[in-house]
């Protein structure tokens, strides 16, 4: 109960989230155009593959993640290779996090045999076992329960593992999430479950579908701890999920951290966008976008000068490019790719 | 070089629209990301952002345009150091043609999807094991119990879960003994929870553990149908081959005894529609336990229907630890020259006791119990039709796409010159199952529906 009323006190208004007043651990110089770069090759990424769906090169859903980088970005640094992420269909910014290539993520996206899924699973459903991305599940809410088992299976091999485990806004109405929830604290499992809130599902705001207005406090009635953390700054998410990741590790149970953030874009590609302002979105794109504010802290401690930050964008928009051209000059799968992986050959 | 600045698409459907806006002009600056056009259709608006940096040198579709079509080029983005004079006519009709040919690749396979509609999965490979050495005689519920706790002691990962299957010791009593055996770690009793718990087993699986789901009874399983298809069942596929799922679903299916219709009912055929899966439902204790092995040791994800009618019989059973059934293999448990009967589960009891009275009539009838609904022994079915030319299908199910529906077509497909009648199915009453005990009798398939079925394709009414 002491950790529900703690939480109680983070609770802020979900319009405009600002960094709470806490005593940072300041990064290194390192760190932070590591972070940059991270959220830089993400936004250039989703730029990219908005461009190539434009250009009819992916078909069908495709989910941009522009606006949320630094969510992905801030949790992943607090991980290492013990670890296993898992989110929805909005999981191009994940698996770039995660260390997987982006010509594998955008071969995928056009569908071909260079793609992480061989073309098999596209934009929605893609996975990597050697970088313990779970996917990538394109049904709401399905990826909640499914995470719980990454985490269940870590404490039962003992390997000290957590599980991070994405969901949207809309996502934790869906009844398995609060199934997940109680059986993650009822066993203790190390799940960490990141609410990406970005105000909408779909074109539904939380405030008309959501009676539960904190979402960080969803995880209370069964005694989980929750945070909300300002999702458009990397550094407090960093430091939130640093906490989170190690009170899972120390074997207290699960955590969740509420992320307020914003998708610049539409749902998907084809997205009317008539349920909010040009004005909300102009707003978070000039006054919180992650990207630019971190810039500003790199420039002001004098770490790198605009014209720096110019060159390393280059050099990122040259890997997209490079990921673009693969991911057109990849072969569709060949034909008899239609009936393998079906099963597993025992 | 110049970059050229298409027209872009909202959907893989949209193939032409209006561009509502320019926000920049010939000369301006753009960096990355910048919001440079607004076009609409009559579904959407869509803003276009630059995806490089440079000047926007040339304005060639111009704002207010109507019906242009996708991947036109609308505008030039100059690099740095360029100027409009790199703008050649002839260079920007090669990139248009170029992402023209792009546009108009469609996927072309080779494969005549038409001419293999059907072309089942693969089943897994073993053969059928003489079973050598000592037997006792155990029930069904005793036979899947002694199947877990094998492979329980063989495999470390492997862990039981589910509603009452630890301390209560199994709502139908078939984890007796486990809990004490293997402790709590290993046998967890789940809260009434089946959309949650089976998306975790399949999470436990993804990562590498060797799930045992008990659903107290398969009805509930509706309940975590998403996950069971969606979930376990497709995501190797998405994955290309990534992401297997090493997980048995077992738990008693199809009508019991006077529970009425939401406790009645069964699954195989919903089951066995989806590719990604094994289903399985054996009849007698011995292909219970060595069904119940092979899919506990298989990497794919198992739905292993158990019958709570079936659970108290007993049979006799092979007591070598190693000794499995393999998945997918049909079983003659009687021959016969006269007609084929195919069953599964509980129904194959019946159709054994309908063989007898057949025979009292002169007809011998040949009894293949199915053992596996996915994937369906087709050779040996097609084997025993061509011998007895006759074919009736029993099943528990409705009749509308069910196991007999499957058969039929099979016969059509791979048969049809062999049979001497059409195929009879013998299947529940297309109703839900009702309480009462003589509705309940009419509901489900008798031994006498058996035998009159039979008989009628022997013409010998
Ligand atoms: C079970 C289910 N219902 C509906 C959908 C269609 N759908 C896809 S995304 C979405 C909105 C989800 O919103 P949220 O959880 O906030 O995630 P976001 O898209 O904002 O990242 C809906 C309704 C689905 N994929 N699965
Ligand atoms: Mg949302």
């Amino acid at each position: 109960m002491a950790r529900a009323s703690q939480s109680k006190n983070r609770k802020r208004s979900s319009k405009a989230p600002r960094p709470r007043a806490r005593k940072r651990v300041t990064p290194s110089e390192d760190q932070l155009l590591e972070y940059y770069k991270d959220m830089l090759l993400i936004r250039r990424f989703e730029e990219r593959a908005g461009q190539m769906y434009g250009m009819g090169l992916i078909g069908g859903f495709c989910h941009l993640y522009i606006g949320q980088e630094a969510v992905v970005v801030g949790m992943q640094k607090a991980i290492d290779d013990r670890d296993a992420v898992i989110t929805s269909y909005r999981d191009h910014g994940h698996m770039l996090a995660c260390g997987m290539d982006a010509k594998g993520v955008m071969a995928e996206l056009t569908g071909r045999i260079g793609g992480y899924s061989k073309g098999k699973g596209g934009s929605m459903h893609m996975f990597s076992r050697d970088n313990r991305f779970y996917g990538g599940h394109g049904i709401v809410g399905a990826q909640v329960p499914i995470g719980t088992g990454l985490a269940f299976a870590a404490k039962y091999k003992g390997t000290d593992g957590v599980s991070l485990t994405y969901l949207g806004d809309g996502a934790v109405n869906q009844g398995q999430v609060h199934e997940a929830f109680n059986m993650a604290e009822l066993w203790s499992l190390p799940v960490v479950y990141v609410i990406e809130n970005n105000r909408y599902g779909m074109g539904t705001s939380v405030k008309r579908a959501s009676a539960a207005k904190e979402l960080y406090r969803l995880g209370e009635p069964y005694g989980m701890p929750g945070e909300q953390v300002d999702g458009m700054d990397v550094l407090a998410v960093r430091e939130a999920a640093e906490k989170a990741v190690k009170y899972c590790r120390d074997g207290k149970g699960p955590y969740v951290l509420e992320m307020m953030t914003y998708r610049y874009r539409g749902h998907s590609m084809s997205d009317p966008a008539r349920y909010r302002t040009k004005e909300e979105v102009a707003e978070m794109r000039e006054q919180h976008d992650p990207i630019t504010n971190l810039s500003k802290v790199i420039v002001h401690a004098g770490y790198k000068t605009e014209d720096d930050l110019k060159k390393i964008d280059k050099d990122i928009r040259a890997v997209v490019a490079d990921a673009a051209e693969f991911a057109q000059a990849s072969p569709e799968p060949d034909s008899s790719e239609l009936y393998t992986d079906v099963l597993v050959d025992a | 070089m110049p970059i050229d600045i298409l027209m872009p698409a909202l959907s893989p459907t949209m193939t032409e629209g209006n561009l509502a806006k320019w926000h920049k002009n010939e000369g301006d600056e753009i960096t990355a990301g910048e919001v440079i056009a607004e076009i609409e259709t009559d579904k959407a608006t869509m803003e276009v952002e630059a995806v490089d940096e440079g000047v926007l040198g040339k304005i060639i579709v111009s704002e207010g345009s109507e019906n242009v079509p996708v991947n036109e080029v609308i505008g030039v983005l100059l690099e740095e150091g360029e100027n409009a004079e790199h703008l050649t006519a002839s260079e920007t009709l090669a990139s248009m043609s170029a992402n023209a040919e792009i546009r108009g690749q469609v996927v072309n396979p080779s494969v005549d999807t038409a001419a293999v509609a059907v072309v089942p999965s693969p089943r897994p490979k073993g053969s059928e094991m003489k079973s050598i050495g000592a037997s006792s005689m155990l029930t069904v519920r005793e036979a899947l119990r002694d199947a877990m706790a094998e492979e329980m002691r063989n495999n470390e990962n492997v862990f039981l879960m589910g509603e009452e299957v630890a301390q209560y010791q199994g709502a139908y009593k078939v984890s007796q003994g486990l809990l004490d055996e293997f402790g709590d770690r290993r046998v967890i009793d789940t809260p009434i929870t089946e959309h949650g718990f089976t998306g975790l087993g399949v999470g436990a699986a993804f990562a590498g553990l060797v799930p045992i789901v008990e659903f107290m009874t398969f009805n509930f399983a509706m309940q975590a149908m998403d996950h069971l298809i969606n979930s376990a069942a497709k995501t190797n596929y998405m994955s290309g081959g990534q992401m297997g799922c090493p997980v048995v679903f077992r738990g008693p299916n199809g009508a019991a005894s006077r529970v009425a219709a939401q406790h009645s009912q069964c699954f195989a055929s919903w089951f066995a529609h989806v590719p990604g899966i094994y289903v399985v439902s054996p009849y007698t204790a011995a292909d219970a336990k060595g069904l119940l092995k092979s899919a506990i040791r298989d990497p794919n994800p198992v739905i292993f229907l158990e019958n709570e009618i079936l659970y108290g019989q007993s049979f006799e059973v092979p007591d070598d630890p190693e000794w499995t059934v393999p998945i997918g293999r049909a079983k003659v448990v009687r021959e016969g020259s006269d007609v084929t009967i195919t069953a599964f589960s509980v129904m194959v009891g019946h159709a054994l006791k309908a063989a007898e009275e057949l025979s009292k009539l002169g007809i011998e009838a040949e009894i293949l119990d199915l053992r596996t609904l996915r994937p369906l022994d087709t050779e040996t079915i097609v084997r025993s039709v061509k011998k007895t030319n006759r074919i009736v299908s029993i099943e528990e199910g409705w009749p509308v796409a069910g196991m007999g529906s499957e058969i039929a077509a099979i016969m059509m497909e791979n048969a049809f010159d062999w049979l001497d009648a059409p195929l009879k199915r013998v299947c529940a009453a297309d109703v839900p199952l009702p309480y009462a005990a003589n509705l309940e009798e009419m509901a489900l398939p008798q031994i006498g529906d058996i035998v009159r079925a039979a008989k009628s394709v022997c013409y010998a009414e």
